[in-house]
Parts: structure tokens; sequence; C-alpha cells
């Protein structure tokens, strides 16, 4: 790159080396937000997971005998739900990894505003805590869909509340799309176009949109649902006048984009890892650039999939079924690109591989059932069952949270500047693969029988499968846990990651581990491509490693 | 306990026609399941690092087979698209000679009644063979009327009338649940479908006794909540007569226009409840609102009286 003209001798001071409590909570690094929001989105997790431990126990049986009334469980399904979609799965992957590597992977300093970074976390931890809050002092028991007229006139719970949670919260991911949206304009490094763009970067520019167009919609759908709590306007309530079924017109026009805000960034994360471990170019770069952008944009258009039978026009229904059908081609480009990626690569399977590849299984069958879901007939027959359930728990836990602990696996030497070993690693990654179909694929088929979702009791002839679930869910609860303890222990030792253990191509790759505050030390300069991987020059290394380790 | 069922029974005339399509569905699901999976481990083996195998000019991009990818799955799109939409027409349009019941969904129970006046709860009996079309409403909050058996589910909703209907094919008795949580019960609002044969289902409508038909005590309601009063007879005071409505445009004053709106039950439900929001061209808006006064299942009552007296001539 270019020579340095001005020499600075200081010594390179990584990101962490601070300490005080101060330097935490005031900066506006945008690595140290990134890892701000870690902590916080990880023990919103295992606050999601506890919660869904408990349901699972419940439902191990057909009586309610877990949980002493049917009130615990509706408040517990609906704190899962409020938790893991708003509290972890949203915010997951963009500003845990996204706030950490989108800056760094176009060449920049920081993102465009680290103020507002900084701002974005302070406004999600008033969202979480309250979330939280309520959680300890009465619960809501509508559901996370806060579906009217149950939700605004006959609800006892603290649903005001609840909506205010949301709101403060959506705040926060519009803050952070609108950041990376002018970032991403405005900050790249010189010779850093558009199609040198990483995907991981693209994808977050596709989920910004979203964030930035559809997040509004939620916030004026629960302001709604709290003023017609507070003062009975009847928007919704049709004993006055209101409908219902414009909430849930409102409320799906911004959730249904949501699951693509969740998504999208597990897209990201795999379009990274499996090019790097694939030693080899990705394949269809372009394909796979726009498909994230049409994704976003057909996003908008399909929310009326969640009404068929809930009183909408059918001709409206129909529309919205032709609409889901198409959003489907998108996905599955990706799906076929990253597989035609792995031919004539030179493959290793370390565990954030193991992490892209079961995502990519998982995400076919969640994408699959989805067709499902859109056909018309069928989706009368499974709407609101536990196949509803099984579908999109296969695309946003088997997903993202794949995705998302792949990026964490594959990052981790980055963030923290120590490797984790890989053999606790792989086996994290096959006890999630295992447990989580064997928690999920039994919703399928209970879902066709006619089991209906939000059940906290049920009939005995469900309860095999049943079993089975609640099996596979203290499987992949330990494949969660394990992670946890062993990169946590790995803070322990020095950092012995070195600037890029895995040999990838990323700009993120070419400064030290952790990385300095400032990111590069000097200009960065961008003269090629994403994915310069050499699949023969990668078997030449491996070749020659193994005559040294041999002799 | 421990009985092991993997697919739901089929117990009415669109249950086999949704399963067959659902089959042809998971067909392709396993094909590309599969596929993806075989294609991936045989790339895992033969290309693993190590593997003596070509790696030389690994392909960037494929236009012809990017645009296979996505021709094919559009093809198998529209194929979904359009077979599951024939069938979902047909769940609206229920025949001619479908029986009609009427539903009305109450946290936490369902409460149904036949045309010929038997009211029941949570405990549905249909004969056999026979169409049976659902008019539905909600007292309280949303919920779903969902028969597994018959692979029909329709939300419920308060202020709104939906219809579904279906004709069962299997003598036996299926579960109905509540689909849509409703809130604290919601997981025991549960009923029970019996199918009999049309012999057994005629003795059981009389079984107790054979009391006024629906439209009968509909007409009591219109007696007693005085709307006979104005709507026929005497004509005290300048109202529509209601005789021949059902079913037909009537005009409404609209400002200086006239709209037309057919009299179904949606309409008749609103002019109970809210008779000053759509009057009949030519008609003060005298009458006051029933609104609290006439509950859901009495609605529906007056509403099949009105039905019922459809195909008489008016005196007008």
């Amino acid at each position: 790159m270019s020579a340095p003209a001005v020499v600075v001798e200081d010594p390179p001071e990584d990101y962490l080396q601070e300490h005080t409590l101060k330097s935490w909570l005031l900066t506006t690094d945008h690595k140290r937000v990134g890892i701000l929001y870690m902590i916080s989105v990880t023990v919103f997790f295992f606050v999601g997971g506890a919660a869904a431990t408990l349901m699972r126990l419940e439902l191990m049986t057909p009586q309610g005998d877990v949980l002493a009334t049917p009130d615990a469980y509706n408040r517990l399904f609906t704190m899962h739900g409020v938790i893991m979609i708003f509290f972890f799965l949203v915010p997951a992957i963009p500003s845990v990894l996204g706030n950490f590597l989108l800056p760094l992977m176009i060449g920049a300093r920081d993102l465009a505003f680290p103020k507002i970074n900084l701002l974005s976390w302070y406004v999600y931890m008033v969202g979480g805590v309250m979330g939280i809050w309520i959680m300890i002092f009465g619960g809501v028991d509508t559901g996370w869909t806060f579906y009217t007229p149950f939700s605004t006139m006959y609800s006892n719970t603290m649903v005001v509340t609840a909506a205010v949670a949301v709101f403060i919260t959506g705040f926060s991911s519009i803050l952070t799309g609108l950041n990376f949206i002018v970032t991403v304009h405005t900050m790249r490094a010189p010779g850093m176009t558009w199609f040198r763009l990483p995907l991981f970067v693209w994808s977050h520019y596709a989920t910004s949109l979203i964030m930035v167009l559809g997040t509004p919609v939620l916030a004026i759908s629960v302001i709604l649902i709290a003023l017609e709590r507070l003062f009975g306007v009847g928007i919704f309530d049709p004993a006055i006048g209101g409908d219902p079924i414009l909430f849930q017109h409102l409320f799906w026009f911004y959730s249904h984009p949501a699951v693509y805000i969740m998504v999208l960034p597990g897209f990201a994360v795999v379009s990274e890892i499996i090019p790097c471990f694939a030693r080899r170019p990705i394949f269809g770069y372009k394909f796979i650039a726009f498909a994230s952008v049409a994704i976003a944009v057909f996003g908008f258009l399909v929310w009326g999939h969640h009404m068929f039978v809930s009183g909408q026009s059918m001709y409206a229904g129909t529309i919205f079924s032709i609409l889901s059908f198409l959003v489907a081609i998108p996905s599955a480009i990706k799906v076929f690109n990253w597989t035609a990626t792995l031919y004539k690569g030179s493959l290793r399977f370390d565990t954030p591989m193991l992490y892209a590849l079961g995502f990519i299984g998982l995400f076919t069958i969640g994408g699959l059932t989805g067709l499902m879901l859109a056909s018309l007939a069928i989706d009368v027959h499974v709407h609101d069952t536990y196949f509803v359930v099984a579908h999109f728990h296969y695309i946003m836990v088997g997903g993202t949270v794949m995705a998302y602990l792949g990026g964490i696996h594959f990052w981790w030497p980055k963030i923290s500047g120590r490797m984790y070993p890989e053999i606790w690693g792989k086996l994290s990654a096959l006890l999630v693969f295992v447990g989580f179909n064997l928690t999920f694929f039994p919703q399928f088929l209970l879902g066709y029988l006619g089991m209906p979702r939000r059940y906290y009791e049920y009939r005995p002839e469900f309860q095999v499968l049943n079993v089975m679930s609640t099996a596979g869910a203290s499987i992949l609860a330990v494949g969660y846990v394990l992670p946890l303890f062993y990169l946590l222990l790995s803070l322990r030792k020095p950092a012995n990651a070195g600037p890029n253990p895995w040999g990838a191509t990323g700009l993120e790759w070419q400064v030290e581990s952790p990385p300095s505050v400032h990111n590069f030390h000097e200009p960065v300069v961008v003269t090629c491509e994403p994915y310069m991987y050499s699949p023969e020059e990668a078997e030449r290394e491996y070749a020659h490693d193994q005559r040294v380790h041999n002799a | 306990m421990w009985d092991f069922p993997l697919f739901p029974e089929q117990a009415s005339s669109n249950a086999q026609k949704v399963d067959a399509l659902m089959l042809f569905e998971v067909g392709i699901l396993l094909f590309f399941t599969i596929l993806i999976c075989v294609l991936i481990l045989v790339f895992s083996l033969r290309f693993r690092r190590g593997a003596r195998v070509d790696r030389s000019h690994p392909p960037t991009h494929g236009k012809a087979m990017e645009t296979v990818w996505i021709i094919v799955p559009l093809l198998i799109s529209i194929v979904m698209f359009v077979w599951s939409t024939r069938l979902f027409f047909e769940l609206y349009e229920a025949p001619p000679d479908a029986a009609e019941i009427s539903v009305v969904g109450k946290q936490w129970m369902w409460y149904l009644q036949h045309p010929q006046g038997r009211a029941e709860t949570n405990e549905l009996h249909v004969p056999l063979g026979q169409a049976v079309k659902l008019n539905m409403t909600s007292q309280d909050v949303i919920h779903s009327f969902f028969i597994p058996a018959f692979r029909i589910k329709q939300d419920v909703l308060p202020g709104r009338y939906t219809s579904l209907w279906f004709r069962p094919t299997k003598v036996g008795v299926y579960d109905l649940f509540c689909a849509e949580y409703c809130g604290t019960n919601h997981s025991i609002m549960i009923g029970k479908v019996h199918v009999m044969e049309p012999a057994d289902y005629e003795q059981w409508l009389s079984a107790k006794g054979v009391g006024p038909s629906q439209a009968e005590e509909g007409e009591q309601l219109f007696v007693q909540h005085h709307c006979a009063g104005c709507h026929r007879g005497s004509q005290t005071v300048n109202a529509p007569r209601l005789e021949g409505v059902y079913g037909k445009p009537v005009p409404i004053q609209k400002g200086k226009d006239v709209g037309f709106v057919t009299a179904d039950d949606r309409y008749i439900r609103d002019s109970i409840l809210m008779p000053k929001s759509e009057v009949v061209a030519g008609y003060e808006p005298l009458m006051p609102s029933y609104k609290d006064q006439i509950s859901e299942p009495d609605l529906l009552k007056i509403i099949a009286y009105i039905k019922s007296i459809a195909t008489r001539e008016t005196s007008q």
C-alpha cells in the first residue's frame, strides 16, 4: 500500500487495553460498542432461553403441572418471544458483529456517527431493562404479537409498559440502521467500490434499509396500542368502531420484514465463512449481493401471508401468496450459490465452517416449509399450529442463531486475540445441530396433526412428539452453554491468535488481533476484489505444512 | 397414552385434497433438502483439504446455471400457487344446499346453533355427507375455529361475520380447537365435532323435543325488541319493510348520492347496532341503536329470521 509519510512510533495499542468502567461506558469506539452489545445480547439470549426451557418442561406432559397456572405459561411464552426477537435476534448479528466489523471491512476508522452508535446501545439497554422489569413485576400475557382486541381491552397485564419498551428498543434499531447506511455510503476506503464490498457489508446494507423503513411502523403500532388501552380511542376495538384486522396489518408490515432483519445478517456471516474455509472465491458474488437487496424489498410486500385466515379478503390472500412464493427465489439463489462455492475448493472443517454448513441445511428446510405456508390451502390447516412454530424456529434459530455462533467463532480470534479450543467448538456445533433438529422437527409433525400453538395443555396423543422435542431442547441447551464457557476461558490465555489465523482475505484480517483503537495505522487503499482465495495455493501450503510437520 | 399418530385423520372432502397437495410439497422439500445435503457431503469429501483432485479454475459464476436455479424454483412455485389457490377458493364458496350453523366464540367456549333451533356448547353435531356452512362471530376477542380432521380453520372476529364450510366424509368424533390465542384458558377452549349418520342426526335434533327453529326464535326476538312495531304491521313510523330484503341490494343515502349495499348478515348486524351509519334512501335516521342490548347469538337469530322472510313479497 502507500508508503508512510509521517512515521508515528507509538506502539499499537489494542482497543481492549483500557480497563476502567468509564472507558467502556463512554466509549465511541465501534469495536467496544460491539462488545457492549455482545455482553447484553448474551444475557438476553440466556434469559429467553431459560423461558424456553421452562416451556419445554411444561409441555413434556399434556397436563399443566410444571407451572402453576395457565397465566404463568402465557406470560412465559410472551416474554420468550419478546426477549428473543426484540432483544436478541434483531440486534444480535448487526449490533455485535456488524458494529465490530463493518468499519474494518470497508477500511474506515469508525462508523459515520460514533456517538449515535453508543446512544443506540443505551437506548437498547433502557428498553431491555424495562423488559426484564416487566417480567419480574407481573408480565404480559398477549404473546409477542399483541393482537387486538385482546391486548387492548381484555388483557389485564402490563401491555402498555411492554409497548413502551418495544417502542424504545425500536429506536436503537433505527439508529444502527442509519449509521450503517451512511457509513457504507461515505466511509469506504479509496478503491473499495460497491462491487468490491464483502457480501457481509451488502447484507448489512440491505438489513439497514429494512430497519430504517420498517421499524417506525412498529413504533406507530405499539403506540396506537398504548393509546387504545389508556384512552379507548377506538382504532382497533370493534365495540367502539375500530378494526382488529388493522392492527394485524400494521404489526406484520414491520414484523414480516423483521424476519429478514434477523436472517439477512445470518446470510452475511455465512457468505464470509464459506469462501474462507473452502479457500476459493464465492460463487456468483453479484447474484448474492443483489439477492440480499431483492429480499429486503420483497420482504415489505408479503406481510399479509400471516393473515390468510384472519378474515382479510381472499383476493388479498391470493396476492400475498404469490408474492411470498417470489421471495423464496432470491433465498434459493443464495443456498445454491453457497453450495456451489464448495465445488473445487480446498475445504477445511473448523467450527465456523461446521456452523455455516449446518446453517445451509436448516435454512433449506426452513425455507421450503415456508413454501407450504405460502400455499393458501395448506396454510389454512397449519396456520397457528406448531407447524408454524417449527418453521420460524428453523429460520430464526436454525438460521440466525447458527450463523451468529458461526460468526462468533470465526471472528473470536479477531475480537479477543485468542484462539478457542477447536475440539470443544466442533462439539458445540454438533450438539446444536443435533439438538436443534430433535427439538423442532417433531413440531412440524405436531402442527400437521393439529396441535395449536400457545397451548398450556394439550391432547394426550401429542405427547410422544412433545417429549422428543423437550429431549432435543436439553441437548440444544448444552450446545448453547458450552461456548459460553470455553470462549470465556480462552480469555485467560495471552493473545495468541495472530492477525489472521484462518488465512482469510478481508481487510479486517490485515490488522492485528485485537485491532488497535484506530483500526488501521496507515491509509487503506483497496486494489482487488473480495475473496481472492486460491484453492491450489491452499493445497500447496497444506502439503508444505505436512512435510514440515513430518520432518 | 403412547399412541403415536404421524398423520391426522381425513374426515372431510377438503382433507384429501389438502393432503394430496401437502404430499406433493413434502416431496419437493425432500428432493431439494436431500439434493443440497448430498451435494454438501459429496463436495466435502471430494474437495477436503489434502485430497488429490483437480482444483484449477474454480468457477466464480455461471449464467446458465444461475438461470436454471431461478427458473426451476419459479416454475415449482407457480404450480404450488395455482394448485393451492384453487383449493382455497373452494373453501369459501359453500354449495347452495349447505345447512347453515351459527357459531359464536366467547372466552372460553364455543356456542353453536342449528337452523332447526337446537343449540349446543362445545359440541357440534353434523350429518355425514351434508355440506355445512358456518356463520361465525365472536363476543369478545379473536378466536379461530379449527377442525384438524377437516383441514379447515377460520378466525372468528368480534364485530364481524366470517364463514367457512365443510362436507364431513367419515362418521366419528373429532377435535375442535381454538387456534388463535385468546387469553388465559385458550388451551382448554376445545370442542368436539360429532359426525353422525343422517338418520341419527335427525333423531338427535329432535331428542330434546322439537323446539322453535332459529328463525322462529328470531321472530320472537324481533317482536320482543319492538323491531316489529316499525318494520311491519301498523307503520306508525316510516321504516322499511324487511320481507324480501335479504341478499338484495339496498339503496343507501350517502350525502347527495345514492349508493347500493347488499343486505347481507353484516349489513343487518350493523343496521341493528349502528342504525345511523347506512340509512336506506328515503327514510329518516330515527332508529335507536341496540348496541349492548342484543347478544351475539340473538343477533344471529334475528338475522336468521330476516333471511327466512327473504322469499316473501314486500307489501310495498
